[in-house]
């Protein structure tokens, strides 16, 4: 069996880079709370402080705009949760206005926590999308009502990469008053995200998604912004996220993101060609597929693709044993029976959504990885489509 | 990478070179045809037999399936089991058998196993009905639990392959219960019914 292996897979996780390795080994030895006022919690302090900077002007934020996290879920679920405060000490001027609008397409920690505010008589409108993934603004003008005090929708999505006009939306929120959030942990590093350009009230990222470790986040609070902390405790973090700094993550936060910033510009469209190449290739040898997402507003490495009468987990495990790493949007691979969300909100049929696969391409991916991927994959959906009780061949 | 596969061995073999597959064209030379499922729901499953009329002998299983790994291997399992074997006999095998001959599956994936013997059974009835045999015929058609939802005993059985294990649960995937609430206890009854005969918990 070949034992070649190419990973495909990079909107689920990146793998570290080697900057990044490098400045984690060397945190290892930084063992200094960085609330301490001795010289090795300075040292810790200053290195977290560097960091800070360092993603702050990766996005056009001032460091102060900066607060780390535990993980891009974290920095949603806490701007989410501004709605809730009911404090009358509180700065947090959204009591009264405590209604949401979001949109069908977020990742599950948006959704679940809009859920939960809408059991909570909070009043939720999720936006659907069209058959590209973008919602119609028109639709958003009429969901911001003056009950509405935040709006949170993703820069980019993470199942069919469509990315959607933050821009126009974050001003849509603010002429109705509302507050703006936007999910970019898929954005952020793969294409250039500007937070004054946008002018985004609050915005999520994390580490693994750029070559970063797990477990570490940032979120952007506009200055001025409300906020509340959705972690009580100590003082950390200017007193807007309590628990001991991950200070190692953090140093290794802001390698990923210096990095990002050296390599992001001259890496896009090296990628994009081989997304295009896969693309081309896979319409080219396996006939009825279907591709997802928005054929120009989309990431450059996202690629969503839907085979007829193909299982998705069927094809991410076939592809798995030929060393292909790829994700699915088949029911079946997440141990339910609801297909993925996020195709079945642009409306194309059940079928598709069950047999369809992510591909999802990194800094470390070559042309060779496209070829081998365009070798290994027609031969597998025949393999599947031969089994099929629904594909018979034209 | 030489990590572990999700799935058994057994199920590994029988993913990759999956036994007894029909290839299109000849439908027509099986004596019995059983589907079950549904592209929409995400797996389908064709299963076609050959009978010896004197024995009553499945002399050949052949099948056709839209769905994931477990179901592949756990129909191909299946075609292999039920060769040679009386069709009385093969009327029994349950999703349990596969799993065992299967050397099991994770929870849940168990729900993408049910699917073939019951196809299997479908295609025997088919057999039975086409060979004037209406009496061999004990397939049941589903009970209705709960009267205000329509919620019948095989959506109780699916909601529980689903992972459903409190009424709680139950609750949320089938609405059962949700109108007059008096269908409570018999649910209750029924899925334990299934958790017993799926997992013997
Ligand atoms: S019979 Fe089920 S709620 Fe009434």
């Amino acid at each position: 069996m070949d034992t070649r292996t190419v990973y495909f897979d990079n909107n689920a996780t990146t793998p570290l880079h080697p900057e990044v390795k490098k400045t984690i080994i060397k945190g290892l030895e930084i063992f200094g709370n960085p609330s301490s006022m001795h010289q090795f919690g300075r040292e810790a302090r200053e290195l977290v402080e560097e960091s800070r900077a360092t993603v702050a002007s990766f996005i056009g934020a001032a460091p102060e705009e900066i607060l780390f996290v535990g993980s891009g879920s974290e920095a949603n679920n806490t701007v989410l949760s501004l709605l809730r405060c009911e404090s009358t000490s509180c700065a947090c001027p959204l009591s009264g206005k405590n209604g949401l609008v979001t949109t069908a397409i977020e990742h599950p920690c948006v959704l679940n926590t809009a859920r939960d505010l809408g059991r909570h008589n909070h009043a939720v409108t999720f936006l659907g999308v069209d058959k590209h993934g973008r919602i119609d603004l028109d639709d958003l003008r009429r969901a911001v009502t003056d009950k509405i005090g935040l709006v949170s929708v993703m820069l980019a999505n993470n199942e069919i990469g469509t990315l959607q006009d933050i821009k126009e939306v974050a001003r849509i929120a603010h002429e109705a008053g509302a507050l703006f959030h936007t999910d970019a942990v898929q954005a952020v590093g793969k294409i250039p995200v500007d937070v004054k350009d946008l002018d985004v009230d609050f915005l999520s990222l994390s580490g693994h998604k750029i070559y970063g470790p797990k477990g570490i986040g940032a979120l952007y609070v506009k200055k001025g912004a409300p906020y509340c902390p959705f972690i009580l405790g100590g003082h950390q973090e200017s007193g807007r996220r309590a628990g001991t700094e991950n200070s190692l993550g953090i140093f290794a936060l802001g390698k990923a993101v210096a990095m990002r910033a050296l390599e992001m510009t001259d890496e896009e469209p090296r990628i994009r060609a081989m997304r295009d190449a896969l693309k081309a290739g896979i319409a080219a040898s396996i006939p009825d597929v279907l591709f997802m997402g928005h054929p120009e507003h989309c990431l450059p490495g996202t690629l969503n693709v839907s085979f007829a009468g193909a299982e998705g987990e069927a094809i991410l495990l076939y592809l798995d044993l030929a060393g292909i790493a790829v994700s699915t949007g088949s029911a079946c691979a997440s141990g339910s029976l609801d297909p993925s969300h996020v195709i079945m909100a642009t409306g194309v049929p059940v079928e598709n959504a069950h047999g369809s696969i992510r591909i999802s391409l990194g800094r470390e991916n070559t042309m060779d990885d496209v070829t081998y991927m365009l070798e290994q994959l027609p031969p597998i959906i025949n393999r599947i489509r031969d089994m099929s009780t629904v594909y018979r061949r034209r | 990478m030489a990590t572990k596969w999700t799935y058994s061995d057994k199920v590994k073999d029988h993913f990759m070179n999956p036994r007894n597959v029909l290839r299109e064209g000849n439908e027509e030379d099986f004596h019995g045809i059983g589907k079950t499922g549904n592209v929409k729901c995400g797996d389908e499953m064709m299963v076609f037999i050959k009978v010896d009329p004197a024995t009553l002998t499945i002399t050949d299983c052949k099948w056709q399936t839209y769905g994931c790994a477990s179901a592949i291997a756990s129909t191909s399992m299946l075609s292999e089991m039920v060769l040679g074997m009386k069709l009385d006999e093969a009327y029994k095998i349950t999703a349990k058998d596969i799993l065992n001959a299967l050397g099991g599956l994770p929870d849940n994936k168990v729900h993408c196993s049910v699917l073939g013997d019951k196809a299997l059974r479908v295609a025997i009835d088919d057999y039975y009905r086409k060979n004037g045999m209406e009496d061999r015929i004990t397939t049941q058609t589903a009970k209705i639990v709960c009267e205000c939802m329509q919620v019948t005993d095989e959506d109780i059985e699916h909601a529980v392959l689903e992972g459903a294990r409190s009424f709680q649960e139950l609750q949320d995937m089938t609405k059962i219960g949700t109108g007059c609430g008096e269908c409570q206890e018999q649910a209750m009854a029924t899925m334990s019914g299934y958790i017993q005969k799926h997992f013997g918990l």
